[in-house]
């Protein structure tokens, strides 16, 4: 029995060796384990062995059974994992097509510079305001120290509704109807669009946009000014950016002057860009007249103030590298998908 | 206002200051140069040469073979086609390797065989006219005359006083004193701290009385000429100017045409006051009648052209008729001809506003009226009438007559300030003592004593201590003041509204949408290309009266045919599935009195493969749930116009519109050239601001298990789904959690004009689980209630 049991243990092991799948594996445990099979067969025999025979023949075959077991389960362990790594090799695929396309919406470049500016805005304490692009020649030309028949209008060609009402050329009637409606101290941007009579090229626009500046507050000096539009500056342009004051002239401001930026292409040494001049005007600006502050009910002997216009477009032209103004009114899909 | 050099080293010393130097200083102290430019830069390698030989060319019947002295060691052969040279001639030879006017290179060759090394130049190759040297002739070399330097080899440019440099200067509106040369002269002394020398004005008469020939001078309207004065000039000997008036009206742009001309044009240049010269022969009556217009009234311009005049429009006039558009333009015919004999000089001041009006109305700007509209100054008229007269003598070009009438009924008054340095320190930020501000004002012709300033009369810009900071600043520099962050806290921030309008545009990318920005103004043919009725509200729109051209002439009502013209374009350039939308503005008349109300709509559009209006209908559905609105109505619109009958729907909130959606008319698109379907949404986002609802407070997630069943129902086919499941969820109660419609479908199963719907309703209990004979009892209460428009439950 024993030398049978041994001949059982090396068969039932080989055989398992053998199997290549799992069916097959069944088969061998029935085959030795099952009901009828031969190892169960030996230990249906125990019985008639000797009291003495018994035990020892007993826990051999147990551990002929056991061994089988054991044997089995491994193998069914393997095949498994066999069979997984040949399913998931089946299911391979080319991951290198492309992704499903998802249509995906952008933002026009204009709002993302004017989103631009306002997060700078805001981040020091400035307000958002607003006013009507139809507007008043009183609070576009009037109230900012442009009286009629004042050679200013001339350089900005009016687009007019009627000799009271226009379209505004500027947003600093913004200044006038935000100080008319709010008491220092005063920090807001008015970004709007404008209209000036230009006839459309790569460069002008008779519709444009503008952010207006104003700050108001007691000993407001142009230090404050030069202070403040250099943070824009460099949150703009970097942290390395320059600006350099020109004195210019706008009625509303006095003194006024134009702002350059150090060219951010070439930082100041001369390029295409800059046409070779190392600065780039981007801003308008000035201490806010003593006679509009009084238009706008704040007493100039207790208060000054800034202000300061920047063109959207001009901004977006250079931080994308535009060449033409007219793509952002074509609004070509080819274009939009860019930013 | 272009700048010669040379002429502004008349006035101040400007030695060893480069160009580049002196536009850069120039610039920051407040005259902004807008480029600069050396006079015949193009012009290489050409110089003065005599002509030692003239013989003909052997094989040409009109080639000369000369040998010209250039100052080398040996003379050079130059062949020329020239009909005009003399030995002894001066002339201007391009060398071998040379360059003249408009770039051509002239190298050594031969002509017909014979050797020539360089060419002899005319006027035009080296970029100048007759008008530059009118004893010249035009078809031929270039002969120099004595006013030249005609050292053999001296370079041409040097020789002829072509080397001059121009600056362009952008001139801000406000400073038409810095329209002159002494005007830039005063700005370059001050900033770079030189003295002005100003120039000669003074003068000798050959007697006799200036109202022997200009009897009198009378000012109809003090309103519209502040000061007229006149002087007369007889024996006139008209002639051309010597060079060094030339050469400078040249670099200046003006054209010399002869003496009497030229000094007016260079009193001009030289201090910005237009002068007029007359010819006292076409004076009748020998007065001067500085009037307005009579209606109807006629005059022939010096340019040629008959012009109708208006009752509003300032005019010198004789006796008679106008002779002038005041400080605009002269008569034709009293203008100064070769044979004038006796003239008149005006100096005047004309009102800004009213030059400027009738320049425009006229349509003619001129050199004299550009600076007449921005306000001059009435004081200087005598100097400058002064300064003519003394060039009329330095040149001998007439006798000047004893005497000058002057008209100057009110006087300006000068502008005095008061002198506060701390407040100009405090107003800049800077700290510059009294005495350097006194010395920066003194130096720009300002008189400081006293505690006042006296500012000078050219300064009409500088009415207020504001104006006084902007000098001292400007000259102690810009870049010298210090820079300061503002200091203290302040509240900023984005408002309710522009934080709903990035809320909603956030959302409009998110759902696939791109942002366009399109124009404010349209043409007023967009109404019918829109197809809206002739009727329609909305074409009563804000006109503009001067627009550009037609297509940009009126403030748009709907911001539907912007974005269809954006449609179109990206269709007809290929791009073949896309949609937009912008948060646009239109505006509404409401009468002259009161500005229009400027709406803020939001217009969606979208088109090609897989666009359909459900798609459309979706993205609207998910901005009002963005917005928090919840309760709104959905209501089929068969003539909402620009919109398919069939396909196309109002949202109303409270029973006010608050969108429309639908497929766009083919007509509409037949007329933008799309031939695609495109779906359309225009929002009312003012409205939508009212009622949006965009607090959010947590729910909690559900605790007890939902129920789900599913209905499908018979019915007419034009009966909306919408109407069915209204009724359903009044029927069911508050346990109804969702309606789905899942399945639509009509044909031959269901019968003619039927269709099939079938829904999936979500049951649950916010505090229980529902039984299933609650369920069964609510989905009955759905079933009857569909049952009042005829659906009926499928097996």
């Amino acid at each position: 029995m024993k030398e049978q049991l041994e001949r059982l243990r090396a068969a039932a092991l080989a055989e398992i060796g053998n199997t290549e799948d799992l069916s097959a594996l069944d088969a061998v445990r029935v085959r030795f384990l099952g009901k009828k099979g031969e190892i169960t067969g030996i230990l249906k025999q125990m019985g008639k062995l000797s009291p003495e025979e018994r035990p020892v023949m007993g826990q051999m075959a147990n551990a002929v059974r056991q061994a089988v077991e054991d044997a089995i389960e491994n193998a069914s362990d393997a095949l498994k994992a066999k069979q997984k790594a040949l399913r998931l090799e089946a299911e391979t695929l080319d991951v290198t097509m492309p992704g499903t396309p998802v249509q995906k919406g952008h933002r026009h470049p204009l709002s993302i510079v004017l989103d631009e500016v306002k997060e700078i805005f805001i981040g020091m304490g400035f307000s958002i305001a607003d006013g009507p692009e139809v507007e008043w020649d009183y609070y576009n030309f009037e109230a900012l120290n442009i009286p009629e028949g004042h050679p200013a209008r001339d350089t900005q060609d009016t687009f007019y509704i009627t000799e009271k009402m226009l379209l505004r050329t500027q947003t600093s009637g913004c200044q006038i109807r935000y100080m008319e409606n709010h008491k220092p101290p005063i920090r807001m941007i008015a970004p709007g669009r404008v209209f000036r009579s230009d006839p459309v090229d790569a460069t002008h626009s008779p519709l444009f946009h503008q952010i207006e500046g104003l700050v108001v507050d007691k000993n407001i000096t142009m230090a404050d000014l030069k202070g403040n539009l250099l943070t824009l500056a460099k949150k703009l342009y970097g942290e390395d950016t320059q600006i350099r004051l020109r004195p210019h002239h706008f009625p509303f401001t006095e003194p006024s002057c134009e702002i350059d930026v150090s060219c951010f292409r070439c930082h100041g040494k001369g390029c295409p860009m800059c046409k070779n001049e190392g600065w780039i005007e981007i801003l308008g600006a000035g201490m806010v007249h003593p006679k509009v502050l009084e238009r706008g009910g704040i007493d100039p002997e207790e208060y000054s103030g800034f202000a300061f216009g920047l063109g959207v477009e001009r901004l977006a032209m250079f931080r994308f590298n535009v060449d033409d103004m007219r793509l952002f009114y074509e609004n070509d899909a080819r274009f939009l998908k860019q930013f | 206002m272009d700048l010669s050099r040379r002429w502004l080293s008349d006035y101040v010393d400007i030695s060893g200051i480069s160009d580049k130097e002196f536009a850069d200083r120039i610039t920051l102290s407040g005259s902004k140069v807008e480029s600069y430019a050396e006079e015949g830069a193009g012009l290489k390698n050409i110089v003065v040469g005599q002509i030692l030989t003239l013989d003909r060319h052997p094989d040409s019947d009109h080639m000369w073979i000369t040998t010209v002295n250039v100052g080398a060691d040996a003379p050079l052969q130059i062949v020329t086609g020239a009909q005009n040279l003399q030995v002894g001639d001066y002339v201007p030879v391009a060398l071998d390797h040379s360059t003249v006017h408009g770039g051509k290179e002239i190298v050594a060759g031969k002509l017909r065989g014979v050797e020539s090394n360089g060419m002899l130049c005319s006027l035009g190759e080296l970029g100048l006219t007759v008008h530059d040297f009118p004893y010249a002739i035009e078809d031929g070399i270039f002969v120099l005359g004595e006013d030249c330097d005609r050292t053999p080899g001296r370079d041409i440019r040097e020789a002829t006083g072509l080397d001059d440099t121009v600056t362009e200067f952008e001139i801000t509106p406000n400073r038409p004193d810095c329209l002159s040369i002494i005007g830039l002269a005063r700005e370059t002394a001050v900033t770079f701290g030189k003295t002005l020398k100003l120039p000669n004005a003074t003068y000798g008469t050959c007697g006799e009385n200036v109202r022997d020939y200009l009897h009198d001078v009378t000012i109809h309207d003090n309103e519209k000429c502040y000061r007229y004065a006149g002087a007369v000039v007889k024996n006139v000997r008209i002639a051309p100017s010597p060079k060094w008036i030339r050469e400078r009206l040249r670099a200046c742009g003006v054209r010399p045409i002869n003496n009497i001309v030229d000094i007016t044009n260079f009193v001009m240049l030289e201090y910005g006051q237009p002068m007029h010269a007359f010819d006292l022969r076409y004076l009748d009556g020998g007065v001067v009648n500085v009037r307005t217009a009579n209606e109807g009234e006629r005059i022939t311009t010096l340019d040629g052209e008959d012009r109708e005049l208006s009752p509003e429009m300032l005019v010198i006039a004789d006796a008679n008729k106008p002779v002038a558009v005041a400080g605009i333009m002269g008569g034709e015919y009293s203008g100064i001809m070769d044979d004038t004999t006796t003239v008149v000089f005006e100096s005047a001041c004309f009102n800004g506003v009213s030059v400027r009006k009738t320049a425009k109305k006229l349509g003619m700007r001129t050199e004299s009226s550009g600076r007449y509209e921005k306000g001059l100054d009435s004081d200087g008229c005598r100097r400058s009438l002064d300064r003519a007269l003394s060039l009329v003598a330095l040149l001998d070009a007439g006798d000047v007559v004893d005497g000058v009438i002057d008209v100057y009924p009110n006087p300006k008054a000068q502008t005095v300030l008061d002198f506060c340095p701390d407040w100009v320190n405090n107003f800049i930020g800077i700290s510059v003592d009294a005495d350097e501000q006194k010395q920066i004002l003194e130096a720009l012709d300002f008189e400081v004593r006293d505690g006042k300033i006296y500012v000078p009369s050219f300064r009409g810009d500088v009415e207020h201590k504001a104006d006084i900071s902007e000098e001292v600043a400007r000259f102690y520099g810009f870049d010298k003041i210090a820079t300061r962050d503002l200091s203290g806290a302040a509240a900023g921030g984005f408002n309710e509204q522009q934080k709903f309008e990035n809320l909603m545009t956030g959302a409009c990318i998110a759902l696939g949408c791109s942002e366009v920005a399109t124009y404010s103004f349209v043409s007023p043919k967009v109404y019918d290309r829109i197809c809206l009725p002739k009727d329609s509200p909305y074409r009563k729109n804000i006109v503009i009266s001067n627009p550009l051209g037609e297509d940009t002439s009126v403030m748009r009502t709907t911001a539907l045919p912007s974005m269809l013209d954006v449609v179109a374009r990206n269709y007809n350039n290929r791009n073949l599935k896309e949609a937009f939308f912008e948060l646009a503005k239109v505006y509404h008349p409401r009468g002259t009195e009161e500005l229009p109300y400027e709406q803020l709509t939001l217009v969606l559009a979208e088109y090609g493969e897989g666009a359909t209006y459900y798609t459309l209908k979706g993205k609207v559905e998910a901005l009002l749930e963005t917005a928090g609105v919840t309760e709104y109505d959905v209501l089929p619109m068969k003539t909402a116009a620009s919109y398919h009958p069939g396909r196309t729907a109002v949202i109303t909130v409270d029973g006010k519109e608050l969108a429309i959606l639908g497929e766009v008319h083919p007509d509409v698109l037949e007329n933008y050239g799309v031939g695609t379907k495109v779906y359309a949404a225009q929002i009312d986002f003012d409205y939508l601001y009212q009622i949006k609802n965009t607090v959010r407070v947590y729910r909690h997630l559900p605790r007890f298990p939902a129920l789900t069943r599913d209905l499908a129902f018979v019915v007419d086919r034009n009966v909306p789904v919408l109407t069915i499941e209204k009724l359903m969820k009044a029927a069911i109660g508050d346990i109804l959690e969702k309606i789905e419609l899942f399945d639509v479908y009509e044909g031959v199963q269901v019968g003619p004009f039927k269709k099939s719907v079938a829904f999936s309703l979500t049951l649950r209990g916010h505090d229980r689980t529902l039984t299933d004979e609650e369920a069964n009892a609510a989905t009955n209460r759905a079933v009857n209630a569909a049952a009042s428009v005829g659906a009926i439950l499928r097996a």
